[in-house]
C-alpha cells in the first residue's frame, strides 16, 4: 500500500518519515466531510487512477489524475440503515474488470458496483460478531473470503450468499486479517489476536483443479498413490500454526514477488517472515 | 424197654416209636411222624436239643451211649451219690412205664373206631359204583335216541334255512321296487339325508344287475330322482342362505352321491368366500372414515368372532369334507385363506393405524392380543397359508410404530418442557417478581422428563407382560427389548435429548438473543446430571423392566455418559461466550463511542465499569445456583491491595517511565516481551470445567480481552489514559474474587493500561494513592 496515501489518513502515525529515503507528498485525498477513514485500497488492476476509502458510513471512489496532484471525488454512497454504521474493512474485486468492491461493517458483508455505487449483495450476519476483514480470491471469481470476531474463517460464494462454502474454527480470539495467495489460493493465511499464525490448505474450493493434481501425481509416481489420489485432493488442512509472536497479531500478507513468502506483524512490533513448507510447495508445484 | 424209656420221655412220643430200638432208625421215623403231624422239622428238633446234644452223657441228648455215661458215673462219683443216682433212675423208669401204660390205654379206643369206619367206607363205595354203571348205560342210550331225531330232522332244517334266505331276497327285492317311489317321498319331504342313505345302498346291487331289464328300469328311474335330488341339494347349496353346517350337510350328501369333489369344492369355497367377504365388509364399515369408530378391542373382537371364527369353521368343515382331495385340495384351502386373512389383515392395519396417535396402550395390547390369539387357532389349523407369521409380524409393526410414537412424545415433552423455562426465565422480567429459582427450575426439568420416560416404559412394558400371548414370540424376547426399547427409545431419546441441548451452541443467535444464557446453564447442568446419575439409572430400569436377553450389542453406558458430558460442556462453553459477549459489548461500547482525547481528568470510576462488576457478580450468582465453587489458587488474604501495589508502583512506573524519552517504545516493547516470555499463553476462548470459578474465569477472560484489543484502538489523551488506569483498577479490586487465578486478571489489566499508554501521545498516569481514592470512593 502507497504511504504517501496514508499519510492523508488520520490513524497513520508519521513514523515512516524517519527511514531513509524521504516520502514525496504526490496528493491528498481530502474527506474531512466524513469522519474516519477505515481502509483505503487502490484499483487492483488498470493504470492505477482510481482508490476507494471507507470513511465511517460512506464510501469514496477518488479519481487521481496523473498529471495533476489532486484527487477528485468522483462518487460516493452511504450507508443507510439505524444506528452508527461504520465500515470496518473493504476489499476491491480483482474479477470483473476491476467493477466490484466489497465492504465490511458490522457483522454484514456487501458487494458494491463501482460504476453506479450501487449495492450488489449483501451477507447479513455474516459473522456472529464484527466483521474483521476479508479477501477476494485472486484467482476465481465469486470467491472471498472474510475473518471476524467470533473465531471464524468464513468463505462465500457471492452468487449464494445464504451459507457460507466453507467455515474455519481454528484460532481462539478474534481474527484480524486473512489473504490469499496470490497465485496458490488454496493457501489462506490468518492472523488472530490469540497471537497465532495460521496457514490453511483449503483446496477443495480453490481454483486449483482436482483433477490436475491428480493427473500430476499419477505422472509422477505412477504405481504408489492410487489410494491415495481419490481423496488427496479434497483435504482440508491446517498446514502449519506459526506461534512466534507473543502479541495479538494484526496483520499478515504475502509476499508480492515470492509466492512462497510471508510476513505477519504483531502488537509488540514484531515482523516474522515466514516460508511456505517445503514440502507443500512440491507438493502444490508437481 | 428201659432204653426206649431213657431214650424219648418227650411229649410228643407217639405210641408207634417203641418198637424201634436203633437210635437213628427211631430218630427217623420220629421225623416222618412229625412231617405228618405238620410239626417243622426246626421245632421238632428244639424239644430234644439241648446245650450239647452231641453230649454222650446226657441222658435226654440223641446221642446218649450207656456205658459211657455208666463209666463216667463210677469214675466220677462217690458211692452215696451213686447209690442215689440208682435209686433215682429206677423212680424215673417206673414213671415212665406207668406213662406208657396210660398212652396205650387211651389210644386204643381210637384205633378200634377208624377200622370200624374204614369198613364201613369200603361198603359204601361198592354201591356207588353200581349205580355209576347205570348211570352209563343210560346215557349210551340218550345218545342214541338223540342222533336219530336229528337224522331225521335234517332235511327239514335246510328247508327252513332256504326258505328264510328266500324271503331276505323278496325283501330286498321289494325294496328295490319301492325305492323309486320312496326316494321321491322322501324329496319330496326333503328327508334328503335318507334318500341318499337309501340310493347309496340300492346303488351297488343295481349296478350289479343292470343286465336284467326290471332292474335297469329301476336304475333309471332311480337316476332320474337322484339326478333331481342332487339338482335340489345343489340349489339349496347354491342359495348359500342357510348357515355354514347346513351347507355342510349339503356339501357331504352330494360328495355321497358322487358328485365331482373338485367342483363341490371350489363351490364351498365360493360360498365361504361370500360369507367371509360380507363378514370383511362389515368390518370396512366399521372401520369408516368417521372417528367415531367403535374402539380397536372392540373392533378386533368383531373381526376376530366374525372373520377369524367363520375362517376356522370352514377352514375345519373344509378339512373334514375333502381330506380325501390330498395336498392339492390343502393347498387351495391354504391359498384360500392366505388372501381373505391377507384381506382381513389390511383391514385390521388401518384400524390399527388409527390408534396410532392414541397415548393408551394398555386398551391397544388388550386388542392386539386377541387379535394374535385368535389368529392362533387357525394357524394350527392352517399352517400352510401362514396366517399366525403374519399376524405376529402385524403386531411386530405396531409394537414398532407404537416405540417410535413414545419417542416422539418423549421428545414433544422435552420441547415442551424447554418452552416452560424459556417462560419461566422471562417471566421474572416481565412481572417483576421473583420466579422460582434456577435450582428450582432444574428439579422440575428433571422430573419432567423422567416422568414421561417411565410412563413410556410402563406403557411399553404392557407388550411384554406374560399374559400377553404374543410376548413369548422371539421378537418380543429379544429385538422390541434391545434394540426397540433400550436403543430405539431410551438410548434414542437420550441422543436426541443432547441433539437437542447442542442444537441450542449451534443457532445463529449468536448475539445472544435466541436462547437465554440461564437456559443454557440449565441445559448444562441437566447434562451433567444425566452424565453422573441419571442415564445409569434410567438404563438400570429398562435393563430390569425388560430383561434383555438378545445378545446384540447396545449403547454401553460410558458412550451416552460421554457424550452426555460432552453436550454439558459443549453448552457450558457457549454459556460463556455468550455471556463473556455481552459484557464483551458493552466494554467495546463503552470504549468505541467515548472521545479519549479530550477527556476530563478522572473524578471517578465510569459507570460501565460497575456495571461490569453487578453483571460478573450476577452471573457468579446465576452460575453459584447450579455449580459448585472449584478450585482456585491459594491467594492472600488481601489480594487486592497487595498485588495493585505492584502493579501501580513497580511495574507500571517501569514500563511507563521510558515512554517520555523519544527512543522509548523499543525498551517498552523489550519488556513486555521479556515478562510474556514468563507468562503463559491465555487463551481466550478456551474449553470450560464444570465448576463455578471456571466459568466466571472463562467469562472475565473473555471481557478482559476485548477491552484490550478495543483501548489498542484508540487514542488517549492524558486524562483518558488515567481514566483507563481508574478503571483497571476498579475491575482489578473487584474481579479477582471470582476468578481461578487471580494473576490472569492482573496481566490482562496491566496490558490494558501498558496498551493505553502507549496509545497516548502525552502518557502522563495518575498517582497510585489517588487512583486507590477514586475507586475506594466510587
Amino acid at each position: 500500500m502507497p504511504k504517501e496515501l496514508e499519510s492523508g489518513s488520520h490513524e497513520s502515525p508519521d513514523d515512516p518519515a524517519s527511514t531513509a529515503q524521504t516520502l514525496e507528498l504526490l496528493c491528498h485525498l481530502d474527506n474531512g466531510a466524513h469522519g474516519n477513514v477505515a481502509c483505503v485500497v487502490w484499483e487492483p488492476m488498470g493504470d492505477g487512477k482510481k482508490v476507494i476509502s471507507l470513511a465511517d458510513s460512506h464510501i469514496l471512489l477518488w479519481d487521481l489524475q496523473a498529471s495533476s496532484s489532486q484527487a477528485v471525488l468522483a462518487s460516493s454512497a452511504a450507508l443507510e440503515g439505524r444506528g452508527q454504521l461504520r465500515f470496518t474493512a473493504g476489499r476491491w474485486s480483482p474479477h470483473h474488470n476491476c467493477t466490484q468492491v466489497a465492504t465490511a461493517s458490522d457483522t454484514t458483508l456487501r458487494g458494491w458496483d463501482t460504476r453506479s455505487m450501487s449495492q450488489i449483495y449483501c451477507i447479513e450476519n455474516a459473522h456472529g460478531q464484527l466483521v474483521r476483514d476479508l479477501d477476494f480470491n485472486p484467482n476465481k471469481q465469486y470467491y472471498l473470503a472474510s475473518c471476524g470476531d467470533d473465531c471464524k474463517v468464513k468463505f462465500w460464494d457471492t452468487r449464494n450468499v445464504t451459507e457460507p462454502v466453507k467455515t474455519l474454527e481454528e484460532h481462539s480470539h478474534w481474527v484480524w486479517s486473512v489473504r490469499y495467495n496470490h497465485s496458490h489460493d488454496q493457501l489462506v493465511l490468518t492472523g488472530s489476536s490469540d497471537s497465532r499464525v495460521i496457514l490453511s490448505n483449503m483446496v477443495s474450493i480453490s481454483s486449483e483443479p482436482f483433477g490436475h493434481l491428480v493427473d500430476d501425481d499419477d505422472v509422477s509416481d505412477p504405481e504408489e498413490h492410487h489410494a491415495e489420489k481419490s481423496k488427496e485432493p479434497l483435504q482440508d488442512n491446517v498446514i502449519a500454526t506459526y506461534e512466534e509472536h507473543e502479541d495479538s497479531v494484526y496483520a499478515v500478507d504475502w509476499a508480492s514477488a515470492d509466492p512462497w513468502l510471508f510476513a505477519s506483524l504483531s502488537y509488540d512490533g514484531r515482523l516474522v517472515i515466514n516460508r511456505v513448507p517445503r514440502a507443500l510447495k512440491y507438493h502444490i508445484l508437481l | 424197654m428201659a432204653a426206649a424209656a431213657a431214650v424219648g420221655p418227650g411229649p410228643g412220643d407217639s405210641p408207634e416209636g417203641p418198637e424201634a430200638d436203633a437210635p437213628g432208625r427211631r430218630r427217623k421215623t420220629h421225623g416222618m411222624l412229625k412231617l405228618y403231624y405238620g410239626l417243622s422239622e426246626g421245632e421238632a428238633a428244639g424239644y430234644s436239643a439241648g446245650p450239647d446234644s452231641l453230649d454222650p452223657t446226657d441222658l435226654n441228648g440223641a446221642h446218649f451211649d450207656p456205658e459211657v455215661y455208666l463209666d463216667k458215673l463210677r469214675r466220677e462219683c462217690p458211692l452215696a451219690q451213686l447209690m442215689d443216682s440208682e435209686t433215682d433212675m429206677v423212680r424215673q423208669i417206673r414213671a415212665l412205664d406207668s406213662d406208657m401204660q396210660t398212652l396205650v390205654y387211651e389210644n386204643y379206643n381210637k384205633f378200634i373206631s377208624a377200622t370200624d369206619t374204614i369198613r364201613k367206607m369200603k361198603n359204601d363205595f361198592r354201591k356207588m359204583e353200581d349205580e355209576m354203571d347205570r348211570l352209563a348205560t343210560n346215557m349210551a342210550v340218550i345218545t342214541n335216541f338223540s342222533a336219530r331225531i336229528s337224522a331225521t330232522l335234517q332235511d327239514r332244517h335246510e328247508r327252513i334255512t332256504k326258505l328264510a334266505g328266500v324271503h331276505a331276497l323278496l325283501r330286498k327285492l321289494q325294496f328295490l321296487f319301492e325305492l323309486p317311489s320312496r326316494l321321491t317321498k322322501c324329496v319330496e319331504l326333503g328327508a334328503y339325508g335318507q334318500a341318499v342313505r337309501y340310493q347309496g345302498r340300492a346303488r351297488a346291487v343295481l349296478q350289479q344287475y343292470q343286465h336284467l331289464p326290471s332292474f335297469r328300469a329301476i336304475q333309471d328311474d332311480c337316476q332320474v330322482i337322484t339326478a333331481r335330488l342332487a339338482q335340489q341339494l345343489r340349489q339349496r347349496f347354491r342359495e348359500g342362505c342357510s348357515g355354514a353346517p347346513e351347507q355342510a350337510e349339503c356339501v357331504e350328501l352330494l360328495l355321497a352321491l358322487g358328485e365331482p369333489a373338485e367342483e363341490l369344492c371350489e363351490e364351498f369355497l365360493a360360498h365361504a368366500r361370500g360369507r367371509l367377504e360380507e363378514e370383511l365388509r362389515s368390518l370396512e364399515t366399521d372401520l369408516g372414515p368417521s372417528p367415531p369408530a367403535p374402539d380397536v378391542l372392540e373392533f378386533t373382537d368383531r373381526g376376530g368372532n366374525g372373520f377369524v371364527g367363520g375362517l376356522c369353521q370352514v377352514a375345519a368343515t373344509y378339512q373334514e369334507l375333502f381330506a380325501a382331495q390330498g395336498p392339492a385340495g390343502a393347498e387351495k384351502l391354504a391359498a384360500f385363506a392366505r388372501e381373505l386373512g391377507g384381506r382381513y389383515f389390511v383391514l385390521v392395519e388401518r384400524r390399527l393405524a388409527q390408534e396410532q396417535g392414541g397415548s393408551d396402550n394398555s386398551l391397544l395390547v388388550r386388542a392386539l392380543d386377541r387379535f394374535h390369539r385368535r389368529l392362533q387357532a387357525p394357524g394350527a389349523l392352517l399352517a400352510a397359508a401362514g396366517l399366525s407369521e403374519l399376524a405376529t409380524e402385524i403386531v411386530e409393526r405396531v409394537a414398532r410404530e407404537r416405540l417410535s410414537h413414545h419417542l416422539q412424545g418423549l421428545r414433544a415433552a422435552f420441547l415442551s418442557c424447554l418452552t416452560d423455562v424459556r417462560q419461566a426465565l422471562a417471566a421474572p422480567r416481565l412481572a417483576g417478581k421473583e420466579g422460582p429459582s434456577l435450582a428450582e427450575l432444574l428439579a422440575n426439568v428433571a422430573s419432567s422428563i423422567l416422568s414421561p420416560i417411565k410412563a413410556s416404559l410402563a406403557s411399553v412394558h404392557l407388550f411384554t407382560a406374560k399374559e400377553v400371548s404374543f410376548s413369548n414370540k422371539p421378537y418380543f424376547r429379544g429385538e422390541f427389548c434391545s434394540q426397540g426399547v433400550r436403543e430405539g427409545l431410551i438410548v434414542g431419546f437420550i441422543r436426541s435429548m443432547c441433539q437437542t441441548a447442542q442444537s441450542f451452541c449451534d443457532s445463529p443467535g449468536e448475539k445472544g438473543g435466541a436462547t437465554p444464557p440461564a437456559l443454557l446453564l440449565l441445559l448444562s447442568r441437566l447434562c451433567l446430571d444425566y452424565e453422573t446419575a441419571t442415564i445409569s439409572y434410567i438404563l438400570t430400569l429398562t435393563d430390569e423392566q425388560f430383561l434383555v436377553q438378545d445378545q446384540s450389542p447396545v449403547t454401553p453406558v460410558s458412550t451416552l455418559c460421554a457424550e452426555a458430558r460432552e453436550t454439558a460442556r459443549r453448552l457450558l462453553t457457549h454459556y460463556v461466550k455468550v455471556q463473556g459477549l455481552v459484557i464483551s459489548q458493552m466494554l467495546r461500547k463503552s470504549v468505541e463511542t467515548r472521545d479519549w482525547l479530550s477527556t476530563l481528568e478522572p473524578r471517578n470510576v465510569r459507570a460501565v465499569m460497575k456495571r461490569v462488576v453487578e453483571d460478573t457478580t450476577a452471573i457468579d450468582v446465576q452460575v453459584g445456583l447450579l455449580y459448585e465453587e472449584g478450585v482456585r489458587k491459594a491467594q492472600s488474604s488481601d489480594s487486592s491491595k497487595r498485588t495493585f501495589s505492584v502493579y501501580s508502583s513497580s511495574r507500571q512506573q517501569s514500563r511507563y517511565a521510558p515512554s517520555y524519552t523519544p527512543s522509548a517504545p523499543m525498551d517498552t516493547n523489550l519488556l513486555s516481551n521479556i515478562q510474556k516470555l514468563f507468562s503463559e499463553r491465555i487463551d481466550v476462548f478456551s474449553p470450560v470445567e464444570f465448576n463455578k470459578v471456571s466459568v466466571l474465569t472463562g467469562i472475565i477472560k473473555i471481557s478482559l480481552k476485548t477491552l484490550l484489543e478495543c483501548v489498542r484502538l484508540r487514542t488517549f489523551g492524558r486524562f483518558g489514559l488515567q481514566q483507563v488506569q481508574v478503571d483497571c483498577h476498579f475491575l482489578q479490586l473487584y474481579l479477582w474474587r471470582f476468578v481461578a487465578d487471580e494473576e490472569l486478571v492482573h496481566l490482562l489489566l496491566d496490558e490494558v493500561v501498558a496498551s493505553a499508554a502507549l496509545r497516548c501521545p502525552d502518557p502522563v498516569p495518575m498517582e497510585p494513592s489517588v487512583v486507590e481514592v477514586i475507586c475506594e470512593r466510587g
